[in-house]
């Protein structure tokens, strides 16, 4: 089978599997009675049209990058993290106890120790499952779902009976004092310009990017990352070549888990500014599909995470100004998930039989 | 059904596109969806009572994310919704923030609570929980054939927690020697739609003894009342009347009015008063249902000692407590 040129590699077919999905999904409107074009004109509005909108959009897009990211830096090492929502969730539970800890001067440095407390605590809650993968060849698929449920409850567990003010009858815990809030971009002079009215996307937003420059850096640019990369390629390979599995496997895992941990600045500490149940809102598990249709690459993870946040912000919108029911929300976004990662070869193939039909027919008029 | 939401959606959407700004009312179901024959699925029918007796429209939203709370609470504002009426505590944090920002929109927070001195325009609806769970519980230990009497969960929340332990103060009352079983059904928000853990927990607290089971588990409840009737043991459904879901099996419902709560603000519109509504025994905001469908269930002697005993609440006599003001319970241990 003919290769694909690179260039149609990394944009055609993200491009033709976004189109798949879009079609799909206007047939299914166009099934329960409803207009596609209206939808899609509601959805591009409300996400993009408008700083306002952007500013929702920017906000679920810089979740998804750190989970994007997260599932990313442990696909190269040959390990699927599936536990992102977890790690994210225990990063929420480091970031409340690091901001309530102290009387916090001033938001610079609370952010920089809640990242801190975000990581470590996402990277702990990775360790065990590495561990185990490393040592025990428990599969890590299976212990980082497990680890989601210890998770949830162990969350459970904290907001209702530990962190949870007593007569609060929301199981969250309390607000973070004023010197741990983050400044939204409609506080940040400069973005002010752009962002007149609040938005939830905040300052986050450029850890996130400059978390994703890291990252390609790290897989692409170090010793560590070739490391990574060569042991998820062949690990027998791999060791032959002198790499330990054992550190290289609990390395991967304990980046991976916080960048999943460290999402949770954005929405604890940026957005809801306390600890609430369910915080990460299954941003662990879009993780996964922005990874996959980011081609595993942070700059890719970029792009796709934007595009998931504007289906989460078209999404809202939809519920807003049309009788389009939740469900068909979730169905798009299935949608577009099912055609970028999963029938992603499928798109692939079409396209390489066509480009093999167009360089037949240039060699046969060279011949 | 769908029929009618079609309409109603093709209603909502002609009176949005024709940009009008009237004071049409909006609702904000919780998270776990409008239709969980439960909480949110009550709210919906005390705004559909509303909407047919009155001949309005209102605008509804179904909640996805934390995020879209204050988003949708401000766009509908501005969209000049009012009022604007929430379900669910998780509405309130939302409410206190955008309300200052809309002095002319009432909001209505159903289970939640906002300072009252400051945000003005906004309602606080609070159900004394622990009150009609209390007459549920002493009908239980009295139903009760075992001695023993349990409670099915959805998560493990503060305000299901305040049922269970109304239920269990019920229960000892009128059985001093009962033994209460308490389980919660998960740790995810999937807890509120889980029937089949719910039957799994039901079958688990009979063979412990139980034989009356008190379901507070939104859609999960309808795994435990199944479970119940098909193990031949009694069951008690919540916030609608459920009775008629198993006849002869659903010993009764403890009642939980959230459909009045809406339908009386949506009836009061713009002119909301915002005093402060604590809707209990006293003012039918909640009680036990009593059809033909548990009138062999519940016997003359029973509802003479239920009936006795909801008297003193109302007078003051007997005070249930309320495990939200202090996180404890005197009758259980969670």
């Amino acid at each position: 089978m003919d290769r694909l040129p690179r260039w149609a590699d990394l944009t055609l077919v993200p491009l033709v599997s976004l189109l798949f999905a879009a079609v799909i999904s206007a047939l299914v409107l166009l099934v329960i009675g409803q207009s596609p074009v209206e939808a899609f004109k509601v959805m591009v509005d409300g996400a993009l049209g408008s700083p306002y909108g952007w500013g929702y959009t920017l906000y679920y897009a810089t979740s998804f990058i750190f989970t994007g990211l997260a599932v990313t830096v442990a696909f190269h090492a040959g390990l699927f993290n599936i536990g992102g929502e977890g790690q994210a969730q225990l990063g929420g539970l480091g970031v409340a106890l690091v901001c309530l800890s102290l009387p916090w001067p001033h938001w610079t440095v609370a952010l920089i120790a809640a990242t801190a407390g975000a990581a470590l605590f996402g990277a702990a809650w990775a360790a065990i499952p590495a561990y185990l993968q490393a040592k025990r060849g428990s599969h890590i698929v299976i212990t980082t779902i497990m680890f989601n449920y210890i998770a949830a409850a162990l969350l459970v567990y904290m907001l209702v009976d530990v962190l949870k003010p007593v007569g609060q009858a929301d199981p969250a815990s309390a607000r973070f004092p004023v010197g741990a809030q983050l400044p939204a971009l409609n506080d940040i002079p400069g973005f002010n310009l752009i962002f007149e009215r609040p938005v939830p996307a905040n300052v986050t937003l450029l850890i996130a990017l400059a978390m994703a420059v890291v990252v390609w850096a790290l897989l692409w640019r170090t010793r560590l990352g070739y490391q990574i990369r060569a042991f998820g390629k062949s690990e027998a390979a791999a060791k032959y070549a002198g790499i330990n599995p054992v550190r290289i496997t609990i390395i991967a895992m304990l980046i991976s888990g916080g960048l999943a941990g460290m999402m949770s600045i954005n929405n604890v500490m940026g957005e809801a500014e306390r600890l609430l149940q369910n915080s990460s809102e299954g941003a662990g598990f879009i993780g996964i599909a922005v990874a996959l249709m980011g081609r595993n690459h942070p700059f890719g993870v970029v792009l796709a995470a934007l595009l998931f946040g504007f289906l989460y912000q078209g999404g809202a919108e939809l519920g807003l100004w049309t009788s389009i029911p939740i469900e068909m929300r979730i169905v798009v976004q299935g949608l577009v998930i099912l055609f970028t990662g999963a029938l992603d070869m499928m798109v692939r193939m079409i396209l390489e039989r066509a480009f093999g039909l167009v360089r037949s027919a240039k060699a046969m008029r060279a011949a | 059904m769908t029929m009618m939401k079609h309409l109603l959606g093709a209603a909502g959407a002609l009176a949005l596109t024709a940009g009008v700004a009237s004071a049409e009312p909006a609702l904000i179901y919780d998270l776990g969806g409008k239709f969980d024959k439960s909480f949110n699925e009550a709210a919906y029918n005390g705004a559909e009572r509303w909407a047919k007796e009155t001949g309005g429209s209102y605008k509804e939203i179904e909640m996805q994310n934390e995020a879209q709370r204050e988003q949708a609470l401000r766009r509908l504002a501005e969209a000049g919704s009012n009022p604007i009426v929430t379900t669910g505590f998780g509405m309130s944090d939302p409410i206190a923030t955008v309300s200052k920002d809309f002095p002319d929109t009432k909001f209505v927070t159903i289970d939640g609570w906002v300072d009252p001195a400051e945000h003005p325009n906004v309602l606080t609806i609070g159900f004394a929980e622990h009150e009609g769970s209390y007459l549920v519980g002493m009908m239980a230990a009295l139903a009760s054939k075992t001695g023993t009497v349990s409670f099915v969960g959805g998560m493990d929340i503060p305000l299901i927690r305040n049922f269970a332990c109304g239920y269990a103060q019920g229960a000892v009352a009128a059985n001093p020697d009962i033994k209460f079983i308490s389980n919660m059904t998960g740790t995810t928000p999937a807890a509120w739609n889980d029937p089949v853990k719910g039957s799994e927990l039901a079958k688990a607290q009979k063979s412990q003894g139980s034989d009356v089971i008190f379901a507070a588990a939104g859609g999960t409840g309808l795994g435990v009342l199944q479970a119940a009737a098909d193990e031949g043991i009694l069951s008690i459904g919540v916030d609608s009347n459920q009775n008629h879901l198993h006849p002869g099996s659903v010993l009764t419902s403890m009642l939980k009015r959230v459909d009045v709560a809406v339908y009386n603000s949506m009836t009061q519109g713009a002119e909301l008063d915002t005093t402060m509504q604590a809707l209990n025994l006293a003012s039918d905001g909640v009680g036990y249902a009593m059809d033909e469908n548990n009138a062999e269930l519940v016997t003359a002697e029973m509802q003479a000692a239920v009936d006795a005993a909801a008297e003193k609440i109302k007078s003051g006599e007997l005070v249930v407590h309320d495990y939200r003001t202090d996180d404890t319970c005197p009758a259980a241990t969670f």
